[in-house]
């Protein structure tokens, strides 16, 4: 608590003094390797301007973010009273951490939404690796149909079909349970994956399946043991972003399940934690931090790998 | 894992596999998104109510009521203003952020990061600290507004000391279209990121041999070249935008009165609070020819720009 009390009360201060000292180091460290100090700081000056476009387009992006975790430690006192958001005049608190953890269904939100995401990864996984195979190598035209068919679907957006839905999942009699969400999910789910996998999937250089051939195995076996294997990264990476879907959808989430204790993350949150006119600023502003950095980072590492998946699938399709 | 073998079935012919490997996720995408949408059109068509389930015909009663409704041609205006004016936006950020994140700089890594936070994070949560920053008495823009003198006793926007940004009818448009485009710009960004990445590299040296500039090479070669890319990502951001509820679900209910009321917001407070269902299906059908007619247009505009 000392620790996190120090950063937050003089936080400006200690962010200007990080951003200085990383800009310093990396002059110093250029300057020492290269052994031309003036050289370097005129670099600096003229990429300044480059670094002002990132700096300003960053701080549009980060601004609720930033002011999510900034107000997440503070006292009702603090936030309520004449307030001044940007400094901490009070001792930082954890309880309404503690609150979050404790005293609302949060938990309850990441088990059925993590329930949710990975049962949906799997159907989505069984159902469009074989799928993805199929349009990348082994269909002909009718196959090339069938992926824009595909593609459609994907941008087919779910307020166009919620109320069918709702109707069909009062009908199985799965209203009010994550199972019901197991189900729909997969419909955006598999058009994606199968899109981004099929790019993998051509990545393969087809000679590799040829020898597997040669060497006597079957289509089957070629898919399995030398296609499958090569494209683990990019697979991975779509069990990413396929999950991080099922994380985001909201409408289908919002009307097939109404039983608090049943919700997910992104329905429960804005839902549940505010009642009526009475909203739990601090930990609402927590529960949407907590989720959103992780999943930025789960995005940031795997950017590179979607962004080849789309290329392939895009471009050279 | 042993060999592979189901007696005499021919693992190995081409079509019959294929066809055997598609099947299983083209009949439940079939399933759960074609008989739901039949069944939208069928509801579109007839009296159902969260209570009242059988399916009576009654006609085009429900587009006709609904088309006639008032609310229903404010509805469904703001939804096309809303998309239109953000795209714009979108696209221009987008095309200089996927240049700036194409090329190498120090601090690339956590720039990145910082930067799709707005895509990254589900829009419900997000919405959360929007909600906060543009809360009618504690709004931490207000704040830093005040601050400048800018509002309070005599300040240049308002004597208030608070805009009140979302209760007011103007700012409460500019505030959705603005967090849309906030929302949003990644993901068109990582498109164009895509479409840059894709352009040969023998090109980019070509222009390079000839003495071509940073500019020159940005305007002349890469942007043409990425034009179809950049119709994608415009479709792409178009029909997420189109079809959204979740931005003003959170932020406003449609207030102030209906001046961000857009299609899929209406359809759920008819289809599900109200309990009309029939009446819901009709107002989101409304939206179907439009998107189906933008998917068209635009794919039709890439695939003739990739023949070029």
């Amino acid at each position: 608590m000392n620790v996190l009390g120090f950063v937050l009360t003089n936080f400006w201060s200690l962010l200007v003094l990080a951003f200085l000292g990383l800009v310093g180091l990396r002059i110093g460290w250029r300057a020492r390797r290269y052994g031309a100090t003036r050289k370097e700081l005129r670099y600096v000056l003229r990429r300044s301007p480059f670094y002002f476009v990132v700096l300003v387009f960053c701080f549009f992006a980060a601004a609720p973010f930033f002011i999510m975790f900034l107000h997440t430690f503070k006292t009702d006192g603090d936030l309520y009273r004449r307030p001044q958001p940007f400094v901490y005049r009070q001792e930082p608190t954890l309880e309404h951490l503690d609150t979050l953890f404790n005293n609302t269904a949060y938990l309850d939100f990441i088990r059925n939404s993590v329930l949710v995401g990975v049962a949906v990864v799997i159907i989505t996984l069984l159902l469009s690796l074989p799928a993805a195979y199929a349009l990348a190598r082994l269909t002909g035209r009718w196959g090339e149909r069938a992926g824009i068919l595909m593609f459609l679907v994907y941008l087919v957006p779910p307020t166009l079909l919620f109320i069918p839905m709702f109707r069909i999942v009062v009908l199985l009699g799965l209203k009010d349970s994550p199972l019901s969400l197991i189900v729909v999910y997969p419909s955006f789910t598999v058009p994606f994956s199968m899109w981004l996998l099929q790019g993998f999937f051509k990545a393969v250089p087809p000679e590799l399946e040829e020898a597997a051939l040669v060497d006597g195995y079957n289509r089957v076996e070629a898919f399995l043991r030398v296609v499958l294997p090569l494209s683990l990264p990019g697979i991975i990476s779509t069990v990413v972003f396929a999950f991080t879907l099922t994380l985001h959808e909201f409408i289908y989430g919002l009307v097939f399940i109404a039983d608090t204790s049943q919700r997910t993350l992104s329905v429960g949150v804005p839902t549940e934690l505010i009642l009526g006119d009475v909203y739990f600023w601090q930990p609402l502003l927590a529960a949407a931090l907590i989720v959103a950095i992780p999943v930025g980072l789960a995005y940031n590492l795997f950017l590179d790998s979607l962004v080849q998946g789309f290329t392939m699938g895009a471009v050279k399709g | 894992m042993g060999r592979l073998s189901l007696g005499s079935f021919p693992l190995d012919n081409r079509r019959l596999i294929g066809a055997l490997f598609l099947t299983p996720a083209l009949l439940y995408i079939v399933l759960l998104v074609g008989f739901p949408f039949i069944l939208s059109i069928a509801f579109g068509f007839s009296d159902v109510t969260v209570g009242n389930t059988d399916l009576s015909f009654v006609g085009f009663r429900n587009f006709l009521a609904v088309w006639e409704n008032d609310i229903f041609r404010q509805v469904f205006e703001t939804t096309i203003r809303f998309t239109l004016i953000s795209q714009v936006f979108i696209l221009i950020f987008a095309n200089i952020l996927a240049v700036i994140f194409t090329q190498d700089f120090t601090g690339k890594w956590f720039a990145r990061f910082i930067f799709i936070l707005p895509w990254a994070t589900p829009v419900s949560l997000a919405m959360i600290g929007w909600l906060w920053m543009l809360d009618t008495k504690y709004s931490s823009i207000d704040y830093l507004l005040l601050q400048l003198g800018l509002l309070g006793r005599g300040g240049l926007l308002s004597d208030n000391r608070n805009l009140f940004w979302l209760a007011a009818p103007d700012l409460a448009q500019i505030s959705v279209i603005f967090v849309q485009v906030w929302r949003m710009t990644p993901l068109a960004t990582v498109i164009l990121m895509a479409g840059l990445s894709s352009i040969p590299t023998d090109i980019l040296d070509q222009a390079e041999v000839d003495g071509s500039r940073f500019m020159r090479t940005l305007l002349q070669i890469k942007l043409p070249l990425i034009l179809p890319i950049m119709v994608i990502a415009l479709l792409f951001s178009m029909i997420t935008m189109f079809g959204d509820m979740t931005v003003v679900y959170v932020l406003t209910r449609g207030g102030p009165v209906d001046y961000t009321r857009v299609l899929g917001l209406y359809s759920f407070q008819v289809g599900i609070e109200g309990g009309n269902l029939a009446q819901g299906a009709a107002i989101s059908l409304f939206a179907f020819p439009l998107l189906l007619a933008m998917a068209i247009f635009m794919l039709r505009t890439a695939s003739r720009a990739e023949v070029r």
